[in-house]
């Protein structure tokens, strides 16, 4: 008869684990060898192995990762130029030259698509980076040192959830024109709400535990607490929140640019082009399904990712 | 109750106040100034310029612009709009029953749909019902609301012709038949991403209600599935759903921009377009504090009724 106990960290110390389960950090096997427990593993590689089991969430995995390299490499798959012009053929119908048809001014629509694509991308991954980055900020301030500055920010995030942000941002850009800085930059600024409100209720809940006591009373700074202690429990939250983020931001911009206010026509993005393609919609459809149905299986894609992401990331469920 | 009611309104009102210290300050910081159409318009002399900018009390201390500015929002006065030369609030007014027409023909379709693709989608979870409106509930969410609006005119209105593009009458028309003619496709376009998103929150909501010990009783005692479901798990499965639609107001009022430019609607989101364009920035002030006001009250009716629905929530 052979005892077994395979060390890991105290049990309840989240500091390199995933949030939540405060099952004991230790297996006690007393039986014949052949039944010792396996070593332990991290919580990434578990939320791997059950990320992997989800069909929907590997092909969303598949597609978006086709799509970006195929943005990525548009300079070299695409046949021809952003702007280049085919003076004879314009609004011209699929054809052998123009697989998907040119646009008003004659340029092709495959490849301006591949092209709309990087800018498309870029401005989601943006926006949803920077709202993460001041979520994060907010969530960790106010659930961290709590007080009038927690009422404070929460009141701010009530009061920046009332606004109706399509009609704000859409007064801006006409107000002070866009760019695709701009409109990576104020899409992520109204985006972060909802992780801000995660953050700080995981924080509150999670200060009051022991092993924060435990780690303030030999000395360890605030800054550190937060870093190593607290942070690592919201990894999830912050993790299936920014991949949601890409998909939200992603439509965002292409309303904007639908409505002319977005990123301006002469860099293509797939919103933009549903916005030149409108007038001609009737006699060249694919102008306007084309981007619009790369749009929907973008989002659907990455939508499939984030929320196999939350499943495989959820400490609840089964490994 | 009625403290839990009093409670929340009076939540409410900091927050509406906020909003029109919000929309002042972003008054204020268009580029040249509230009058700056004036300002910019060369044929007016300095002495004309003075008068308007007395007039639109820009001559006053920030301050008092400011308290008049909400007083004035409190009594229903918005400004006069700079295209239309015409007090907001009116130009609001005249379009703004027609947004509401939209949107509640969006709300009834969307719950109805919702209620009954989740409800019988959890009837008989992974079966190919639940499947396929699971599936295509993810469709409806990526998709791009003005892209379906623009798929659905394509198809039915020019290609098919079995339902008028855009517009809300015939220019002959008048009828109750001819506004729902028209009604249809941006109903439908508006209504989409809450059938998409709410259906499968009412499928989960109702599958978690079926495995509830109650159901099992009622269903000993002998009722009927029917009566079981109607009587029971219908209530308790639409309770959350309340909540949901109140969250999700605000998305309406970005579909019905979307939405409204596309079919040309002539609504609230379609004025804010125009407005847009030609930067009339006391109507689209108007409209976004108007907006703002809309999702608070949204917010506070959601809230009210789910303490109608589920009274534990009030006893805090």
């Amino acid at each position: 008869m052979s005892l077994e106990v395979s060390a890991k960290s105290t049990p309840g110390d989240p500091g390199n684990r995933l949030a939540g389960s405060a099952g004991p950090g230790f297996t006690v096997n007393t039986v014949a060898p052949d039944l010792i427990a396996k070593p332990a593993r991290s919580p990434w590689s578990i939320a791997y192995s059950r990320f992997r089991r989800s069909k929907l969430a590997l092909f969303g995995m598949v597609i978006i990762t086709l799509m970006t390299l195929a943005t990525l490499f548009a300079g070299v798959i695409a046949p021809y130029g952003e702007n280049e012009i085919d003076l004879f053929n314009i609004t011209a119908q699929p054809s052998e030259a123009h697989v998907l048809g040119t646009d008003e001014l004659g340029r092709d629509e495959l490849s301006r698509l591949l092209f709309g694509g990087r800018i498309s991308l870029f401005v989601a991954v943006g926006a949803a980076l920077i709202s993460t980055l001041i979520g994060i900020v907010v969530g960790t301030v106010s659930g961290f040192y709590g007080g009038w500055i927690d009422t404070l920010l929460m009141r701010f995030v009530d009061l920046m959830l009332a606004f109706p942000a399509i009609f704000l941002l859409l007064i801006m850009f006409a107000m002070y024109g866009s760019s695709v800085l701009s409109v990576v930059l104020f899409l992520g600024v109204f985006s972060w709400m909802w992780l801000a409100r995660v953050i700080r209720g995981e924080f509150k809940s999670l200060k009051e535990r022991d092993f924060v006591e435990a780690a303030r009373s030999i000395g360890v700074p605030n800054g550190i607490i937060i870093r190593r202690h607290l942070l690592p429990n919201v990894m999830a939250a912050i993790i299936v929140s920014t991949t949601l983020n890409i998909a939200y931001a992603m439509l965002s911009e292409a309303a904007l640019s639908f409505l002319g206010f977005g990123v301006p026509p002469e860099t293509p993005t797939w919103g933009n082009m549903l916005n030149t393609a409108r007038p001609y919609y009737v006699t060249v459809p694919i102008l306007a399904i084309a981007p619009g149905l790369t749009l929907t299986i973008a989002v659907l894609a990455i939508s499939f990712v984030g929320d196999g992401m939350r499943d495989a990331l959820d400490p609840r469920g089964r490994s | 109750m009625l403290r839990y009611v009093a409670r929340r309104v009076l939540e409410s009102i900091p927050l509406l106040l906020g909003i029109a210290v919000l929309s002042f300050i972003f008054m204020q910081l268009a580029p040249g100034g509230p009058d700056a159409l004036f300002a910019r318009n060369g044929r007016m002399s300095a002495e004309q310029l003075a008068a308007i900018r007395r007039s639109m009390g820009l001559d006053r201390p920030p301050h008092e612009q400011l308290l008049a500015w909400i007083t004035n929002i409190f009594q229903g006065d918005l400004g006069v709009s700079y295209s239309q030369f015409r007090p907001v609030s009116h130009v609001i007014a005249e379009v703004f029953p027609n947004t509401v027409i939209l949107m509640a023909a969006g709300l009834l379709i969307s719950l109805v749909s919702a209620l009954v693709f989740g409800i019988l989608a959890a009837r008989r979870p992974y079966g190919i019902f639940d499947n396929v409106t699971s599936f295509l509930s993810y469709f409806g969410l990526a998709m791009p609301v003005f892209w379906f609006g623009l798929m659905l005119q394509l198809l039915f209105a020019v290609r098919l012709g079995w339902l008028p593009s855009a517009g809300m009458y015939s220019p002959d028309g008048g009828s109750t038949q001819d506004l729902l003619r028209h009604l249809t496709l941006p109903a439908l376009t508006i209504a989409i991403g809450s059938i998409a998103g709410w259906s499968r929150y009412v499928r989960s909501s109702t599958l978690e209600q079926l495995s509830q010990d109650y159901v099992r009783s009622a269903r000993s005692k002998g009722l009927t599935e029917r009566r079981v479901m109607t009587g029971h798990v219908l209530r308790n499965s639409l309770i959350p759903l309340v909540t949901v639609v109140g969250i999700d107001v605000p998305l309406y009022l970005t579909g019905a921009v979307l939405t409204e430019t596309v079919f040309s609607w002539p609504g609230m989101g379609r004025l804010f377009y125009d407005a847009l364009t030609v930067r009339d920035y006391p109507v689209l002030m108007g409209i976004l504090v108007l907006g703002a006001a809309l999702i608070i009250i949204g917010n506070l009716i959601a809230d009210l009724v789910y303490g109608l629905l589920d009274p534990r929530i009030t006893y805090e």
